[in-house]
């Protein structure tokens, strides 16, 4: 069978019909006998000794369940890679909102009242909130220093390149906490039974990470666990590590209490208490020839990880290996560390350090452009990777990506000579300020070096009974259409109709462990795996005799329904195999950092109000190479939403901050893009193949993250000539600059309006 | 006429409700959110609650053909309304052509808002058979999708208009 | 949702006079609730503290808009929608046309009505400077009878408003006469739609077209939200440029005098530095259309940042 009869095709989504009827079962849908709901006491201190609990008149308390750290039967932590976080907090709390106590009823609106009722009497300790009081160590929350981990990556002898350069350009960006803001909250219903363990059922995107979590927290074998997920309204890494701490919960007081448990967070408490993107810090200082090469350079790159570790070294791993983006750096130093603060740790979110970095490394491009007097454009081809050449840990790029022909197309269909022109001209007389913006970058798909390896993803594609073809991952779907393209690879691997494979809903009762469904890791790593389970079924029907070569769809039904009909249901197992040539050195951080990468350029076109001070973003261009377009529709919406999500993070969506906590915790005040905000996103591609991808594809759900912030904030600098260097970017910092730019001293005076 | 609540010790009433065209009766809280009688009593979880506060539109219903949120609806205020949910929608054009062209146009993603964003496209419709884009800007900027960016979902609804003067 | 439904009593009683009967038989016991777009998100916040409820949602007597020949009077019940659809509140008050567009989305235009947007009285109320421009007066109904009084100077003070415990407000009434001025009004919020304003103006303007000379300030109403504790009509800038003429200078003196009329805050949604010069760059702005204008009777609708009704 050719490819690209269902590869490359649109075809219907797998789950879309439940979806578009309302059928499809979400968490909070589901209503099992004898239920109780769950609620979390939390910490009203950013961070202090618990010094008492007292339970308040008016609550008939005999009527709930009470848990405590105390009713922990196992380790008290969320297991995930250092095992610092607590589940429930015991003696001492380290951010607002961190958890103290559970409890449940069978009357949902009774909790609100009894948590009020809960008062809980601290010790308060002294509390730090960013970056730079962390950094000064005079309080020391976490570890010996602060510090959850640091990274140094070395290439060349940067050393020496101050005295060549005929340029040194220095910078320092910033980026804010962003909240995920899947439209479902977090949910978890959690049963317990004395014989056959916990079972949760969830919104979440790791079946595995909390299964592993529940066995430490609950001192279970991995058999009296089950984890099963549930149609997930949107996740982008909200849901990575956090449902360990709700389905934690509900597991909790579904034992204490021997009933099955719900907890559903309301919007408030899931965006104050929940993981956010970890703010970032980054300095450059690059040294540049007299024709504005880079010769070589500095980064520090700092996040801010919050109150314990969770996932901060992972991020900044990533950022640290994105910070130089898709340039040819002869000499690097990267410092990165990941430093703890009394806020609610900071977590996964779709791009997972690279956004920080990639912001910082492009508006830092446009800043050295402007410094030694070159344009944007042309800073950009005189610096580009080439291919034969090595990123900043020394991985070559052997793929014949051409960067400057992506900047030559991106720059065509976005206007952006011509427009940049008319700009100018309109420049003296208009009361809106235009200007177009650039962004190259590029985003590695999968886990970082030696950590497809460390998952050793494990996947099954079982023949059934009725000839159709099941595909058994513990990769979800939640949005980004992972049942749908895993059903192409197979179908378009084994000659099938797309409607003969079906995809298994993540059990961990019943589906391997294929890995997270995070890093953009899914239809390229996992889906490369499940192209080998599937050819493991054809060759087990073909070594039985029951299938010919060359086979037709309804062939290979027929064989598959006679072999179950005499051995039953049989399954092809495939496990990840590194890929030949891929070297990762851990100790030196250096290497093959990624299998493949993904190549972008965006353009935005913004105009300034200069009455309003607003940025609007006009028109937006995105341009990637991806490796090959699976499904054209599927693509193209993972990035107008990824886009979408990214002009928020550069434009709108500001998290107010007051002593650790969220004081804007709402859809009112913590502002989203509508419908009438978003401008038209026009995508394209171009496919330059993969060999470590499913039919050749990238990973592609986080390459749209990283692009758009910088190249709106460069297009505010070209409109304004303010060098912008920290997101998000409000229309009051637009006027504050403005103003703070404008010539007579004193009162605000208006720009614009009057002329 | 009187619309005072039935004395009960428990404060709650009768209600008599017409959802999805099917008379239904219920004891309720008078201020129970519509939303909530109609995922926990009525068993049509196809309305989601995103946030409670009017903002995200995914709890959207219909009532006598006006779009509204019924996360902020009073049940009581429903009586005597004619309310229309996701799952009401079966045989009602042109939902089932949006439905479609949802598909077709990649419309749905995780699929949380979609239920809201159907229902609003539904009103948009009725009330405006041939909606520029503007328009649909418009007529769903009180439903948020974090998911698609809102570019697939206006393709379907111009779609979906489209269908309809071929039909 | 953090409160409990059996907590709350609610009831419907059918009609206004039943409804001002309960208030007159229990004055200040009873919270009218309408569409809800308010008083639901404070309940579903868990920050409700009233506990019973009178619902006066779609009473016909204040959901009506009556026509006379001098004036329009707009039942407290109208939703947004029921202004945006009737055919008079476009063409006659197109200011308030514009504020209901932009309250929140389709679905909140459907159930906000206009005397909730009073009687919460939130500073940021989309409608209300477009009341005040209009010289809105207000007809108040209880088991007394009814009053009418100006809508200037309604509120008192934050939340404070000139209404007694058993009343209800029944219309809003809006005079015909301001079709010759010149519409402006705009609204800068957070984003284009579902936004609380940072700033709103509402504003009208009427040259004097003099035989001889130049054209002169007849008439100027201004009036903005966000910018005080009370939705604010700038009578002090209205005067400092009654009778001028629009030039460089004069906008110059609007602005200053506007800025020392309102007194805006740093809040959760924006600063006072902000808002202050926003809502100088905003009436400088009307002034400047409103003297570019050739013919104030011509075009009145051109140019006057209506259309759409978005904030750019």
């Amino acid at each position: 069978m050719a490819n690209d009869r269902i590869i490359g095709k649109p075809v219907p989504r797998k789950e879309g019909r439940e979806k578009v009827t309302g059928q499809a079962q979400y968490v909070d849908d589901m209503v099992l006998p004898n239920m109780l709901h769950g609620a979390t006491v939390r910490s009203q201190v950013p961070r202090g000794k618990i010094k008492k609990i007292t339970f308040g008149p008016g609550i008939a308390w005999d009527e709930f369940v009470i848990v405590s750290a105390k009713d922990i039967p196992g380790a008290n932590c969320i297991a995930l890679i250092v095992d610092d976080q607590p589940c429930l907090a015991s003696e001492f709390v380290n951010h607002p909102e961190e958890p103290i106590l559970l409890l449940a009823h069978p009357d949902r609106h009774v909790l609100p009242k009894a948590v009020a009722a809960v008062s809980i009497e601290y010790e308060s300790l002294p509390a730090i909130f960013t970056i730079e009081e962390s950094e000064q160590r005079s309080e020391i929350i976490w570890g010996a220093d602060n510090t959850f981990k640091t990274y140094l990556v070395e290439k060349g002898n940067v050393d020496q390149v101050w005295d060549q350069a005929a340029f040194i350009v220095e910078g320092e960006y910033r980026t804010g906490a962003q909240e995920q803001l899947y439209i479902e909250n977090n949910g978890i219903i959690a049963v317990s039974d004395p014989a056959q363990g916990i079972t949760v059922w969830g919104s979440l995107q790791c079946p595995y990470y909390v299964h592993k979590a529940l066995m430490k927290l609950c001192d279970l074998l991995e058999d009296k666990v089950r984890v099963v997920q549930m149609e997930t309204g949107g996740a982008f890494g909200g849901k990575e590590e956090y449902p360990s701490m709700i389905a934690g919960h509900a597991a909790l007081l579904a034992m204490k209490s021997g009933r099955p448990v719900k907890i559903v967070y309301d919007r408030m408490e899931d965006m104050v208490a929940t993981t956010k993107r970890h703010p970032s810090r980054t300095r450059h200082r690059t040294a540049l020839s007299k024709d504005g090469k880079i010769l070589g350079g500095e980064i520090d790159f700092a996040i801010d990880g919050g109150a314990y570790a969770t996932l901060s070294s992972v991020v900044l791993s990533r950022g640290t290996i994105h910070a130089g983006g898709p340039y040819y750096w002869p000499s690097i130093r990267i410092r990165a560390r990941a430093v703890a603060t009394n806020a609610p740790p900071h977590g996964a979110f779709r791009g997972f350090g690279a956004p920080q970095c990639l912001f910082a490394m492009e508006r830092h491009m446009d800043r050295i452009a402007q410094t030694i007097g070159v344009s944007p454009v042309e800073i950009r081809r005189r610096n580009f990777l080439k291919t034969g050449q090595t990123t900043t840990t020394d991985q070559t790029v052997h793929e014949l990506i051409d960067l400057d022909k992506l900047l030559d197309r991106a720059l065509e269909l976005s206007d952006y000579s011509l427009k940049r022109k008319r700009f100018a001209a309109q420049y003296e007389t208009s009361t809106q300020k235009k200007g177009m913006g650039i962004a190259a970058f590029l985003h590695g798909a999968g886990f970082t070096g030696s950590g497809e390896r460390y998952l050793n993803s494990l996947v099954a594609v079982e023949g059934c009974a009725d000839g159709t073809v099941r595909v058994l991952v513990s990769s979800t779907e939640f949005g980004q259409g992972t049942k749908t393209v895993l059903s192409q690879i197979v179908a378009e691997t084994l000659g099938l109709r797309y409607e003969d494979v079906t995809v298994a809903q993540p059990d961990t009762v019943e589906v391997p462990n294929s890995g997270p469904t995070v890093a953009s890791r899914t239809v390229m790593v996992v889906g490369k795996i499940v192209q080998s389970a599937a050819q493991g079924i054809k060759q087990t029907l073909q070594a039985a005799g029951l299938l010919g070569d060359p086979y037709s769809a309804e062939e290979f039904s027929a064989a598959c329904r006679n072999y179950v009909a005499a051995h039953g249901p049989f399954r092809s197992l495939a496990r990840y195999e590194a890929p030949a040539g891929v070297f990762w050195d851990d100790a030196k951080y250096r290497g093959e950092a990624y299998a493949a990468f993904a190549w972008a350029v965006y353009i935005a076109e913004v105009s300034v109000d200069l009455n309003t001070y607003r940025v609007t973003v006009d028109n937006f261009v995105a341009l990637q190479e991806v490796g090959k377009v699976l499904h054209p529709i599927l693509a193209e919406g993972q990035i107008t939403g990824g886009v979408a999500q990214a002009i928020g993070m550069a434009l709108y969506e500001k998290v107010i901050w007051q002593n650790g906590r969220m004081m804007n915790g709402q859809l009112t005040n913590y502002i989203m893009p509508t419908s009438a905000d978003l401008p038209p996103i026009r995508v394209f591609f171009e496919e330059l193949g993969n060999v470590h991808g499913a039919f050749g594809a990238k990973g592609i759900g986080e390459l749209p993250m990283d692009g758009p912030a910088p190249a709106i904030v460069n297009a505010v600098v070209d409109a304004l000539g303010i060098p912008f260097s920290s997101i998000p970017l409000l229309a009051e910092d637009v006027f504050e600059a403005l103003t703070a730019q404008a010539s007579l001293p004193g009162e605000p005076q208006p720009i614009g309006g009057t002329r | 006429m009187t619309q005072s609540p039935a004395k009960k010790d428990d404060g709650k009433c009768e209600l008599s409700l017409d959802v999805n065209g099917e008379r239904k009766m219920v004891r309720v809280y008078p201020m129970q959110r519509l939303l909530d009688v109609l995922r926990h009593e009525f068993n049509l979880t196809g309305t989601k609650e995103g946030c409670g506060e009017g903002e995200c539109g995914s709890c959207s219903v219909l009532i006598d053909g006006e779009l509204v949120n019924s996360c902020l609806v009073p049940v009581l205020q429903a009586k005597g309304a004619a309310i229309l949910t996701i799952e009401g929608l079966a045989a009602h054009e042109p939902a089932r052509r949006l439905q479609q062209a949802f598909l077709e146009c990649g419309g749905a993603q995780c699929g949380i808002c979609t239920p809201g964003m159907i229902l609003a496209a539904v009103h948009l419709l009725d009330k405006q058979a041939q909606p520029t884009l503007e328009d649909i800007r418009e007529g769903l900027s009180g439903n948020l999708c974090r998911c698609t960016g809102y570019m697939q979902i206006f393709e379907a609804v111009l779609e979906a208009a489209r269908r309809g003067t071929s039909a | 949702m953090r409160s409990d439904p059996s907590d709350y009593q609610l009831v419907a009683p059918g009609s206004l006079h039943a409804a001002v009967s309960l208030l007159a038989a229990e004055p200040g016991a009873w919270l009218p609730i309408a569409g809800g777009t308010d008083v639901m998100v404070q309940y579903a916040a868990g920050k409700l503290t009233a506990r019973k409820l009178l619902s006066i949602w779609n009473l016909p007597e204040l959901r009506q808009i009556e026509i006379v020949p001098d004036e329009i009077r707009i039942g407290a019940g109208c939703t947004y929608t029921d202004l945006r659809k009737h055919d008079v509140v476009p063409r006659d008050f197109p200011l308030l046309a514009s504020a209901a567009q932009w309250t929140g989305g389709i679905a909140n235009q459907n159930r906000g009505t206009i005397g909730g947007n009073i009687v919460n009285a939130s500073p940021a109320a989309d409608s209300l400077p477009a009341l005040l421009v209009y010289d809105a007066e207000l007809i108040l109904v209880s088991a007394r009878g009814e009053r009418r009084l100006p809508y200037l100077g309604f509120h008192t003070g934050y939340k404070k408003m000139q209404l007694l415990p058993d009343e209800l407000i029944r219309a809003i009434c809006l005079p015909r006469k301001f079709s010759n001025y010149v519409p402006y009004a705009r609204k800068v919020g957070a984003r284009n739609a579902q936004a609380i304003s940072k700033v709103c103006i509402a504003a009208l303007g009427l040259l004097s077209s003099g035989a001889a000379g130049t054209p002169r300030i007849e008439d100027v109403r201004i009036a903005l939200g966000s910018v005080a504790p009370v939705p604010l009509r700038l009578g002090e800038t209205e005067k400092a440029v009654q009778g001028k003429v629009i030039d460089r200078a004069l906008l110059t003196l609007a602005r200053q005098t506007a800025i020392r009329e309102i007194s805006p805050i740093d809040d959760i949604r924006s600063t006072a530095r902000y808002r202050a010069t926003v809502a100088g760059n905003l009436i400088v702005e009307f002034l400047d259309r409103m003297g570019a204008t050739p013919d104030p009777r011509a075009d009145k609708l051109k140019d006057s940042g209506l259309k759409n009704g978005q904030s750019r």
